[in-house]
């Protein structure tokens, strides 16, 4: 199973894996008609973490024993059994915002278009590589098999 | 159940539970009041589960009586199920509070799946409802008869509602999205007797307060707790208290007998001593612990603490640990309030550590805090920043950065 690993000493807090994750989780997957005329609105599954002169990009790390699938409410949040994957089912959530309460990443957000589920990194499903990782300029983001 | 299969997938398994339903779950019995959930989206496992984890389920039965000498436990049908390992899961009952009146037609409790199906069948010929009890439970219920379109009325014991969870500021912020949804919230007093229609003396027709106060109501719902269902250990070596003890590998006092759940008096990492925590994710948790103990594969439980995430009436809400330390004295507090009026957040230190947290609105962060809380850091140096809106991952001290990310 496979898992985004951010460099710190790389990342320059530029916020681009921001920008492309908001375009590849967008409808039209154009930078400018997603920010511009969707709605709702696009929004980014990573986040740069920055206190200078630390900075890196987080999204779902993909916990073995993951705390958000353990202590999901409704079984929304599961580890899917063809990919291994952290998963999330939209029409099975409840919006308790349990896993939330449980993610030391913070990377589990209240979905902005909905405000009723959650939502968080996919891995970028339709792509060989996650598009945070393939934008990075500085190649702070890497995929590679999970260590632990 | 799960745990145990990962370990042993041979094993004989067998489930014996009073409720003749597939497993659901509990917390969203509310969802099934509101109607926001059918029996589907209830279920907490897909499919006929049990038969595909391989367990004989006695779905709809009880045990009436465990025989540790024996190791047995006899149904209500009087047949015995021999047991090698025996977990305890018997959850917690509703707390009835001693008033006149609970026998009459439309008085509900609500902790079980049946009690949600019932009071939802009476909703539809009622107007007007009663929620005695302003807690965790009682405010969800409130919720869901608003949804249904119910005129309610929360009267809760304390003077302000969610009151083991939520600091005074923070009860006020959902005690004012409450009331702007229509309900009328009267606090500091209790409920003392249900009163009957004229007429009708056999239905509820109303409730008269401690203070004469009379309320009229076609429904009335107690929430006013739960008590760990103890009853099938009375009289046998299993130690209790308010709940079964455990250790720390979810044993009982009597060896190969484990008790998980609601009903279970099991650590707590931050007060530091055992206690009845009911709820879901503590609950899972002490399962899966207990399970995997139960084949043979020790783990340890890490402790759980009181830690609740809600969503009602609109406003999110997370409450962790000690929350409201009964005597401020070798407390810190830390507070911040808005951006937006429904925001706050406050985060109680003891010793430089994180041992509790309120956030209201801007709730997104609280992982954050948790994992600070359980990894028992030292925030002193930190403390100036933790609610800033700077305050991230990148702030954690470099140690703890690289244990989280590997």
């Amino acid at each position: 199973m496979k898992r985004i690993y951010p460099l710190e000493e790389r990342c320059m807090g530029c916020g681009l894996c921001e920008v492309y994750c908001t375009q590849e989780h967008s409808q039209t997957k154009d930078l400018v008609k997603a920010f511009r005329r969707e709605y709702p609105r696009p929004f980014s599954r990573v986040r740069v973490e920055r206190d200078r002169p630390v900075s890196f990009a987080v999204q779902c790390r993909q916990c073995e024993d993951a705390p958000c699938v353990l202590a999901c409410l409704s079984g929304a949040m599961y580890v899917d059994e063809w990919t291994g994957l952290v998963s999330h089912d939209a029409a099975r959530c409840i919006g308790c915002w349990t896993c939330i309460m449980v993610c030391a990443y913070g990377a589990v957000r209240i979905n902005p278009q909905t405000g009723k589920a959650v939502a968080k990194c996919d891995l970028c499903p339709e792509l060989k590589v996650p598009a945070c990782v393939a934008n990075c300029p500085n190649e702070a983001l890497t995929l590679q098999e999970a260590t632990a | 159940m799960e745990a145990i299969r990962e370990v042993d997938p041979e094993g004989s398994i067998s489930l014996v539970a009073e409720e003749a339903f597939p497993s659901y779950s509990r917390p969203m019995i509310s969802e099934r009041l509101s109607l926001e959930a059918d029996h589907a989206k209830i279920a907490y496992r897909q499919g006929d589960y049990w038969k595909a984890q391989r367990v004989d389920a006695y779905l709809g039965r009880r045990a009436v009586k465990l025989d540790f000498e024996a190791r047995a436990a006899e149904l209500d049908d009087g047949s015995r199920l021999g047991f090698e390992r025996l977990l305890l899961a018997t959850g917690g009952r509703s707390i009835v509070p001693r008033m006149e009146g609970v026998e009459k037609r439309g008085f509900f409790t609500f902790t079980r799946l049946s009690d949600a199906e019932v009071l939802s069948e009476a909703v539809e010929a009622a107007r007007s409802v009663v929620v005695v009890g302003g807690g965790l439970i009682g405010v969800g219920v409130a919720e869901a008869l608003v949804k249904r379109g119910l005129q309610v009325t929360i009267v809760e014991l304390k003077e302000r509602l969610l009151s083991l969870l939520l600091d005074a500021e923070a009860s006020r912020i959902m005690e004012d999205a409450i009331r702007a949804a229509g309900v009328l919230i009267i606090t500091g007093r209790s409920a003392q007797r249900v009163l009957g229609r004229e007429g009708d003396e056999a239905t509820v027709g109303g409730v008269a307060l401690d203070n004469g106060a009379q309320f009229s109501c076609d429904l009335v719902v107690v929430a006013i707790g739960v008590m760990p269902r103890t009853e099938l250990v009375a009289g046998t070596p299993v130690k209790t208290r308010r709940g079964i003890l455990v250790d720390r590998y979810m044993e009982t006092s009597v060896p190969g007998v484990y008790a998980a759940g609601d009903v279970a008096e099991a650590f707590d990492f931050i007060q530091g001593d055992d206690r009845v925590l009911a709820l879901w994710p503590v609950a899972h948790l002490q399962g899966r612990i207990a399970g995997y103990n139960m084949a043979s594969y020790r783990r340890e439980y890490p402790g759980g603490t009181a830690m609740s995430a809600l969503s009602y009436f609109a406003v999110p809400v997370i409450s962790v640990g000690l929350t409201q330390p009964e005597k401020p004295e070798g407390y810190e507090f830390l507070v911040r309030r808005g951006p937006g009026p429904r925001d706050y957040g406050k985060l109680v230190l003891r010793d430089g550590r994180i041992v509790g947290l309120i956030l209201v609105g801007a709730i997104e962060r609280a992982g954050l805090y948790f994992a600070l809380m359980k990894e028992r850091v030292d925030v002193s140096g930190l403390k100036e920043r933790l609610l800033s809106d700077e305050f991230g991952l990148a702030s954690f001290p470099e140690a703890l950065r690289g244990k989280l990310m590997g």
